[in-house]
């Protein structure tokens, strides 16, 4: 059995004695209950499975927890609570309510792919990373994430009409997650951006916005993509063992 | 891989980004190539990569979109180099080259597509695809460079970023990594050997294959805004002027939160960011306007001027 690691000190497992003399030695305070033995039921052991059968996540059963991944990763590096290596072990270990702690950071992988560099067994982690965000989204642990809304708001604009238009997309991803255009650091970078520009240039930037750029005769490879996308996401959520209806 | 093979013409695959943000890098990279007599056809009728995010939605969607840029440029064009400027199109190519020759579920996918789409599948092994640094490496070379220098980059405190797209996972790019000649994924050099040529002084800077949280430019802004701070902070300790980029994705990330970190954070740092076309156009003696530096965010033609470069 590999060691199990998680943070030892968690709020939920804090006990606070008001007034406590154990030995004629006062010891009230706040005691955290790390050594307290426990017993864990509520395995979920198609988790693995589940994440497997998504994208990306093919290759967890490998994992020999080396640790290399969370030893390279570059989020970790900025917030140390992510941590694939520990995420894999819940995973393949079905520990579902431990995972569920951590469910709104996984989705940060930055795909620098550091992890699939140095991972010695190619579990390609970052894919896990990838396919472990979608699996908590289908089984409504999560709502869709900003990077979800962002990879939507892209991946339609290139199955509609074969390319993207950056200022579609940032209007786009702004309108989906409810945020407002106008944000003080961007407001910044737009007059700099226009301090030098010629004016030639701003208008064909500007005419992007109404003329937007597509492949010609695209019709018949947005079908075949859109009839692949639907077939996809049914078979996703089979494997989940959740009903046919997705909302993609 | 053939180093004689003949670059002096290939099939140039410009991409979204280098229509929009990276104009500049695409007008640079055009430029250089006339100045330097290397012929860019742009691949006819080009679509999406795929990029990251529709890797996110589906992996071998993303293979398919690339390979359907291959098939152009192999089947009806007839190039047998691909050569793109961006560090994602570059890196997407190169991942559906080597999902297409090793995993039958993505041929079968990428074989249905193209089917029902209505293009020839594209047969792996028909083009190499090669990046703006492989393509003036390997087509010029630092000799053939220095000989075409007419105002030395010298003085240039310039420290390369090559990102993460370029080198990783290793796997995709079995070029790399063969000894002397070859580029390295763990340290690339090739920036460097070619700035280094025009004369420029390239400092030891560690955070070449950093990460600047490009994917989550704007769905996770304040990670992407520590990490670009941590790579222009970097820079100025190395007492680096200038962060040369390959990648329109670093580059506007690197200028979008350089300004983030200044305005959110409080952090001013000093770096100017360009494109590594751009130095080595201002070395063969262009015009900065010709390589497009007064479209860049990060504001260098006041340094450049002083520097008798523009």
């Amino acid at each position: 059995m590999p060691i199990h690691e998680q943070n030892l000190i968690r709020p939920e497992n804090i006990i606070t004695n008001e007034e406590l003399e154990i030995d004629g030695i006062d010891v009230s305070g706040h005691w955290s209950t790390f050594i307290e033995s426990r017993v864990v039921t509520d395995y979920n052991e198609d988790i693995e499975d589940e994440v497997a059968a998504l994208p990306g996540g093919e290759y967890i059963n490998r994992c020999w927890q080396c640790g290399s991944c969370t030893n390279s990763c570059t989020v970790n590096a900025v917030n140390p609570d992510f941590n694939p290596r520990f995420w894999i072990y819940l995973v393949r270990m079905g520990m579902e309510s431990e995972l569920l702690r951590d469910k709104d950071i996984i989705w940060q992988c930055v795909s620098c792919n550091k992890c699939t560099y140095s991972c010695p067994r190619d579990v390609n982690p970052e894919g896990v990373m990838k396919a472990l965000s979608h699996w908590l989204e289908l089984k409504g642990h999560t709502p869709k994430s900003p990077s979800m809304h962002f990879d939507e708001e892209f991946a339609d604009q290139v199955f509609s009409t074969g390319k993207i238009e950056e200022g579609r997309v940032i209007r786009g991803f702004f309108q989906r997650t409810g945020q407002p255009l106008i944000q003080d650091w961007l407001v910044e970078l737009v007059k700099r951006l226009i301090r030098h520009m010629p004016v030639k240039l701003l208008m064909t930037m500007g005419l992007a916005n109404f003329v937007r750029p597509r492949t010609r005769d695209w019709g018949r490879a947005q079908a075949a993509i859109e009839e692949y996308v639907l077939e996809r996401d049914a078979a996703n959520r089979k494997a989940l063992g959740l009903d046919a209806a997705g909302d993609h | 891989m053939s180093e004689q093979k003949d670059l002096k013409r290939v099939a140039y695959y410009p991409g979204c980004a280098l229509e929009g943000t990276g104009h500049a890098y695409d007008r640079s990279t055009r430029a250089v190539g006339k100045e330097l007599g290397l012929d860019l056809v742009e691949v006819e009728n080009w679509n999406c990569c795929g990029a990251m995010e529709v890797k996110n939605i589906d992996p071998k969607l993303q293979t398919y979109l690339s390979s359907r840029v291959m098939s152009i440029a192999s089947e009806d064009m007839g190039f047998d180099t691909v050569m793109a400027p961006c560090n994602g199109c570059y890196h997407n190519l190169k991942k559906a080259e080597y999902d297409l020759t090793n995993d039958p579920e993505n041929v079968a996918v990428t074989e249905r597509l193209s089917e029902k789409a209505g293009h020839p599948t594209y047969k792996p092994g028909s083009v190499e695809t090669i990046h703006a640094l492989d393509w003036l490496k390997r087509a010029i070379g630092e000799e053939g460079l220095k000989e075409r220098i007419t105002h030395s980059l010298k003085g240039l405190k310039i420290a390369n970023y090559y990102g993460c797209m370029y080198t990783r996972p290793r796997h995709i790019f079995p070029e790399k990594d063969q000894g002397p000649g070859s580029e390295s994924t763990l340290q690339p050099h090739f920036m460097d050997d070619l700035l280094e040529a025009a004369g420029a002084e390239i400092v030891d800077y560690p955070l070449k294959t950093a990460c600047c949280g490009g994917a989550h430019t704007l769905s996770d802004s304040d990670t992407s805004t520590k990490l670009v701070l941590n790579l222009l902070e970097a820079a100025d300790e190395c007492d680096a002027d200038i962060i040369a980029t390959e990648c329109p994705t670093c580059h506007s990330g690197l200028e979008m939160h350089q300004i983030r970190a200044e305005t959110k954070l409080g952090k001013k740092t000093n770096a100017k960011i360009v494109y590594f076309t751009q130095l080595i156009g201002l070395a063969l003696g262009m015009n900065a306007r010709t390589v497009g530096i007064h479209e860049n965010v990060s504001d260098s033609i006041n340094f450049f001027r002083e520097k008798g470069l523009a």
